[in-house]
């Protein structure tokens, strides 16, 4: 007989491929169904699935279940939930994992009460106990103060997990797998409340989560009009710009723009964090940045702990020579 | 119109981070002496969600919190920013409830409430950071729910919502009552003012103890925490110095340029 599906995944669609953090869920739930001696099935709500089932297959599935009707095609809780509850109870999987994004985070806490389990939100790693076989779930709690370990007494164990905490594979386009359509019945009287249009707000220049390179300003930076610093600082290497809650909430900056906790995760090759005191909520967002470069004019500030290099000053006095430096270095040697 | 905001009452999560201590045994962050505890700011959020259309449409506001010890200053603070009642849920029992058993609590206080058009609270409570509540307590009610609000507005018997998305925002309606959960940029919470201080002396309070809800004693926690502990972290910062900023600045270039060339 065919192993078990233990593991199952929650997928999303991003166009017509899996999402970045679909493709994560896989390559963590691989090792998780791996060291379990088990299978790793993934769910699939879409308009149309297109090839995104043997997607999930190249990226460590073994079964996909896809379930196609126009009813769901924006991603609305009540509809979700109703198909979800279904097919997670007929698979009855011991492990059950979705991204932390806005539809993970809204959907896995009522898709928990309905299935009478726990959930632990926003995990940073997760882990196969040796001795008991119960998922050991990790997540950031005070602000990203401080790590808590959850286990879970009741079944699914369910998390979501946040964006980069675990690593996708290289698809591999020739594992078997098998597709399984699902057909999704809908109980209209049961929906509450209705999707009606999403505003697409707009942001010039590189998406934040994809930038090599990004220049983030705090509420030091004093206004909107000094950002055009960061602008050209982050423009040397086609970086973005980032910034922390109080810029966004004071209006200066997009609030798309936030990195932290409650907004944008990030982790680029290099991290500007100018005039920004390094609060956990903000570092929650950057930590994991493979260089950090701090420009604060307190040198007590928090964010020196963080960072691998640190300039103690103004930026208003550090910024410009280090912008018209970077623009000789760019210009090239003078004749 | 009939509105409950539900408060809790957490740590301050923006206390200096020198001020943070774990308890190991008791696997919890420890008060700081000095430091107050506050409320969870996006359930301020909530309130100011509340008193907006209290302004805007005429509405009772109704605030509720549950927990143990729960400071009278704090938790009276949305009496005096404009709330008309508070509905105190306290009891040892209630210390350390995890977020299903909590969601279960609120519940059974709300339908003891009885009568409501909308439930706010706050898209998370600022120390365990779950996010957890507000859902639960939708599922617990039968009621639709939608998260991360950043403005509301009542029409008719549909609650009009603009929730937060990673590239802008979502509208969705949801039949009334329901749960919203609000995000911070909906807005700060008003200042406080002393009329409206003195106004909130002469508010009506309740106390209520478990018997009051006639709940059996709370469910076994669905989760264990196994451990609790602080991040390490090894990074040891490198001061870039000169003798002025600009100096810094060409110094700073230089490491930029042989570290992350463009
Ligand atoms: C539940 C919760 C979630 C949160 N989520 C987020 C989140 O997602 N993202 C986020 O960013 N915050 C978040 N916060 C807020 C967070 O706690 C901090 O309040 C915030 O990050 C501080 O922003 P800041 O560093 O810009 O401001 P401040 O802490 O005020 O720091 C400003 C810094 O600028 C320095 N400075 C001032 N002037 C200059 C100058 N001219 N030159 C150089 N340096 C200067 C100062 O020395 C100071 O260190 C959250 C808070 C809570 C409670």
């Amino acid at each position: 007989m065919a192993k078990k599906i233990k593991v199952l995944a929650i997928g999303e669609l991003a166009g017509n491929q899996l999402s970045p953090g679909t493709r994560e869920l896989l390559g963590g739930g691989r090792d998780l169904a791996d060291s379990l001696g088990a299978r790793v099935g993934i769910v699939l709500l879409s308009e149309s699935a297109g090839k995104t089932g043997a997607e999930a297959i190249a990226y460590g599935a073994d079964e996909v279940y896809q379930a196609e009707a126009a009813f769901l095609k924006n991603y609305q809780p009540e509809v979700y939930l109703q198909v979800l509850e279904k097919i997670v109870k007929k698979v009855g999987p011991e492990i059950l994992l979705l991204a932390q994004t806005a539809t993970g985070r809204d959907l896995a806490p009522r898709l928990a009460c309905r299935l009478k389990t726990a959930l632990a939100p926003d995990c940073v790693a997760l882990a196969i106990d040796p001795d008991s076989g119960l998922l050991r779930m990790t997540r950031p709690v005070y602000g990203g103060r401080a790590l808590a370990v959850l286990v879970c007494k009741t079944r699914p164990q369910m998390a979501t997990v946040r964006f980069r905490a675990l690593k996708s594979r290289e698809p591999d386009p020739s594992r078997p797998g098998e597709i399984k359509p699902v057909t999704p019945e809908l109980d209209q009287s049961k929906i509450k409340s209705k999707f009606i249009e999403k505003v697409v707000e707009e942001v010039k220049g590189v998406p934040l989560e994809n930038a090599r390179v990004v220049a983030c300003g705090g509420r030091g930076m004093g206004g909107a009009e000094a950002y055009a610093l960061l602008e050209e600082l982050a423009q040397f290497w086609g970086g973005a710009v980032g910034a922390t809650r109080p810029a966004c909430d004071s209006g200066w900056v997009s609030s798309a723009r936030q990195i932290g906790l409650t907004g944008k995760i990030v982790s680029p090759n290099l991290y500007l964090a100018v005039a920004l005191s390094g609060s956990s909520q903000h570092m929650a967002g950057c930590g994991n940045s493979k260089m950090i470069v701090a420009i604060n004019k307190d040198p007590e500030a928090n964010i020196f702990s963080f960072a691998n290099y640190g300039v103690v000053g103004d930026y208003r006095r550090i910024l410009p020579p280090l912008i018209e430096r970077l623009k000789q270095v760019r210009k090239g040697p003078k004749d | 119109m009939q509105v409950i905001v539900c408060l809790k009452q957490i740590l301050d999560p923006e206390m200096p981070s020198g001020s943070f201590h774990l308890d190991p045994n008791r696997k919890r962050a420890v008060p700081p002496p000095g430091t107050p505890p506050v409320l969870s700011p996006f359930d301020e959020n909530a309130l100011e969600a509340a008193l907006r259309l209290k302004d805007g449409q005429g509405a009772k506001v109704i605030a509720v919190s549950l927990g143990d010890k729960l400071a009278r200053a704090v938790v009276k603070k949305p009496l005096s920013a404009g709330a008309d009642e508070l509905v105190l849920l306290e009891d040892p029992e209630w210390e350390d409830l995890d977020h299903f058993a909590s969601a279960r609590v609120l519940a059974a206080a709300i339908r003891k409430i009885g009568e409501f058009d909308l439930i706010l609270t706050g898209r998370q409570a600022a120390d365990w950071d779950a996010g957890l509540v507000g859902s639960a307590l939708a599922e617990e009610l039968g009621l639709g729910c939608v998260t991360l609000a950043r403005k509301i507005e009542v029409v008719k018997d549909k609650v009009r919502v603009e929730r937060v998305a990673p590239d802008g925002y979502e509208v969705v309606e949801a039949l009334r009552p329901c749960v919203v959960t609000v995000d911070s940029e909906l807005g700060e919470l008003r200042q406080i003012t002393m009329p409206g201080i003195f106004a909130a002396k002469k508010k009506p309070i309740q106390e209520w103890k478990p018997a009051d809800l006639k709940l059996a004693s709370p469910a076994p926690a669905r989760c264990e925490l196994v451990d609790l502990y602080l991040p390490k972290r090894e990074t040891v910062c490198e001061i870039i110095g000169g003798e002025s900023p600009e100096e810094a600045a060409l110094k700073l270039a230089d490491k930029l340029l042989e570290k992350c060339p463009a």
